[in-house]
């Protein structure tokens, strides 16, 4: 209960600033959208994002397909079966790539704030 | 009932209780209402999407599939474990960065029409609506179960119980209903785990050993209830792909302040179901084995109070009463959130936005969202007293195909592809919302020709029990087509100019607090 006392400080209501303390008024995404560096960076981030997902959605939609096949009904490690250890295969896999992604995340960010840094440098608009 | 029954469920009763009063103190603004003021940790923020999660369908039902099927059973804690990855990788942040209070204000931060907005309402209640008559119908039947109450009893007092946190304590309220249930669900969990794991000497080996001898090798391989790869590879479409769909899971990432929060949150939300879910299997196979199949099923023909009956061989009254609390609280926890979201969009996107254009004072907007819950509450309740003799657990199931197909479709092409248009979006959501409810009304959870196994009887025109596999593909392409068909209708600089504006905020995070319009 000690929590509940420290729930929801008073909130703001004003606009926050944006990430990494960026303050930038009347932005010009249309710019920014045009920026070499913006655009290398989403595409950087897609890549990695999309490739990770196509991954594990693959190796998890095969496991209701094989699992009605005889390698994974099969008994692998005494009288656990295939489809036991193919399940905790993919446990990992979802504790792993959510490592993954918490590790990545910040470079992303960095990456982020440089292309905003980038373009106040520019004079904004 | 006894006294220590009563105990922990007065206990639950009076946290909850305490905490909606603390909440409803800090609740004044719309902001407030929907999403706590956005001000929520990212470990708050986490448990209670577990809470969101892990509802009764996931404690009771899955340990109770596991138990009476085996694997089978275990097909659902693998969907519900990775579809963490769809939400983490994909949607959490560029959700945060985009959105306000709803779904449908984040899809109008690109198109900024009313038919977006009501069309995307539309889907959120349904959903709403049909996961709340489950988990109702559930709970009534639950409770008059673990408390010899009667069903219109029960359900009463949930209903009752819900509308009061929602009502007085807004997003506040529900998520910290959510955090107790959460931390109280993975505590009573583990307990159970740990205490079937020690029966078995802590070996693994061992427990598949007893369960291979003593109850034979079908438990320990997929069979008993899915018996064709099609069926399962769609119920796990549905998913996997569907909680990125669900609109009371993505609701909850707007009451963090930004997308690393976000990340944080489901981060954690990730640790906590992969436990809960490893889990699951000594909660399944201890019940098999300690209380047996014929005694869950002469109990509950569906297995539901499996973890309960184990919880009373393994720790007498004290321990099942504990547990049923938990399952109380638990019932508890996942109602309260699914009215708030249908109330979201009855009073936020139908009420404020399309009639009142976005113009209510910020007293008339709390005003509404009171008066939104408890109607979404009286349908609910009216609805779940009608269903009490139907067997509704599968339309939890057709929430989550409906999330899949027509949400996650119109989510994905909003932030990621540059041509989408409004028209595409109309066509994803409604083609998603009406092949799901159309194949679903025909498919074998509807019609049996077994009288009593189904609501109607008579031969299902579709085999699938969950149509995902077809409705999926279905969306993507109806959003797609929409937008190519109508290419040139659209005036493309206006568009071309938001969709800059989307992409850099999506990916930035720049002026969160500005993208609704």
């Amino acid at each position: 209960m000690a929590n509940v006392g420290t729930l929801n400080k008073p909130v703001e209501k004003e606009a926050k600033p944006a990430v990494n303390n960026v303050k930038i008024k009347d932005i010009n995404y249309s710019k920014i959208n045009q920026m070499e560096s913006f655009n290398g960076f989403v595409k950087k981030k897609n890549t990695f994002l999309f490739g990770v997902t196509a991954a594990f959605l693959t190796l998890y939609i095969l496991l209701p397909i094989l699992a009605f096949t005889p390698v994974l009904q099969q008994k692998w490690i005494g009288n656990i079966t295939g489809v036991w250890v193919y399940s905790a295969a993919l446990f990992i896999m979802t504790v792993v790539l959510c490592m993954l992604y918490t590790k990545m995340a910040p470079k992303f960010d960095k990456m982020a704030a440089e292309v905003l840094a980038e373009y106040e440098r520019d004079g904004g608009r | 009932m006894n006294l220590v029954t009563i105990g922990f469920f007065l206990g639950i009763v009076g946290l909850t209780l305490i905490v909606t009063y603390i909440a409803a103190k800090r609740t004044s603004s719309a902001s407030d209402f929907y999403t706590a003021g956005g001000g929520l940790k990212g470990w708050q923020n986490g448990f209670a999407i577990a809470g969101d999660y892990l509802s009764a369908a996931a404690f009771l039902g899955v340990s109770g599939a596991i138990a009476l099927t085996g694997f089978d059973g275990f097909f659902f804690s693998v969907g519900y474990v990775v579809a963490n990855l769809v939400l983490l990788y994909i949607i959490a942040e560029p959700m945060r960065n985009l959105g306000r209070y709803t779904l449908a204000d984040m899809l109008t931060a690109r198109f900024n029409e009313k038919r977006i907005r009501g069309v995307a309402a539309t889907g959120t209640i349904i959903i709403v609506i049909l996961y709340m008559i489950a988990q109702l119908v559930g709970a009534g039947a639950l409770i008059k179960l673990l408390f010899g109450i009667d069903y219109w009893m029960a359900v009463l007092i949930v209903g009752v119980m819900m509308t009061t946190y929602v009502l007085f304590g807004g997003m506040t309220a529900t998520s910290w209903v959510q955090i107790i249930k959460a931390a109280l669900l993975l505590f009573g969990t583990t307990l159970l785990a740990f205490l079937v794991f020690s029966k078995f000497d802590f070996s693994l080996m061992k427990m598949f050993d007893t369960i291979s001898a003593e109850h034979g090798d079908q438990f320990l391989v997929p069979g008993m209830k899915y018996t064709s790869s099609i069926d399962s590879v769609s119920m796990m479409m549905a998913l996997v792909l569907g909680t990125s769909g669900l609109p009371h899971i993505l609701m909850r990432f707007f009451t963090v302040k930004d997308a690393k929060t976000a990340r944080a949150s489901i981060s954690w939300t990730t640790w906590i179901t992969a436990i809960f879910f490893s889990l699951t299997i000594f909660l399944g196979f201890g019940a098999m084995n300690f209380v047996g199949i014929d005694a869950i099923k002469l109990e509950n023909a569906a297995g539901n109070t499996a973890a309960p009956l184990l919880a009373e061989f393994l720790g007498g009254n004290i321990l099942l009463s504990f547990i049923c609390a938990v399952a109380f609280a638990t019932i508890l926890a996942v109602v309260s959130g699914l009215v708030l979201t249908g109330a979201s969009a009855i009073s936020h996107d139908i009420y404020g936005e399309i009639l009142n254009d976005g113009k209510l004072t910020e007293k008339q907007q709390v005003m509404a969202a009171r008066i939104g819950s408890i109607s979404i509450a009286i349908v609910s309740i009216i609805l779940a007293l009608f269903a009490q003799s139907l067997n509704v657990s599968f339309l939890v199931s057709f929430a989550f195909c409906i999330g899949a197909s027509a949400n996650l479709p119109v989510i994905l092409y909003t932030i990621y592809w540059k041509k989408f248009n409004s028209n595409g979006a109309v066509a994803a959501i409604v083609t998603g919302l009406v092949s799901c409810l159309v194949l679903g009304a025909m498919g074998p959870n509807v019609w049996n020709p077994v009288e009593g196994a189904a609501i109607f009887v008579g031969e299902p025109l579709v085999k699938l029990s969950v149509p995902a596999i077809i409705t999926i593909p279905l969306g993507f392409i109806a959003g797609y087509l929409g937008t190519v068909l109508t290419q040139h209708k659209v005036e493309s600089k206006k568009s071309k100019e938001i969709y800059q504006e989307i992409r850099v905020k999506a990916n930035t995070g720049v002026s969160v607090s500005d993208v609704s319009h």
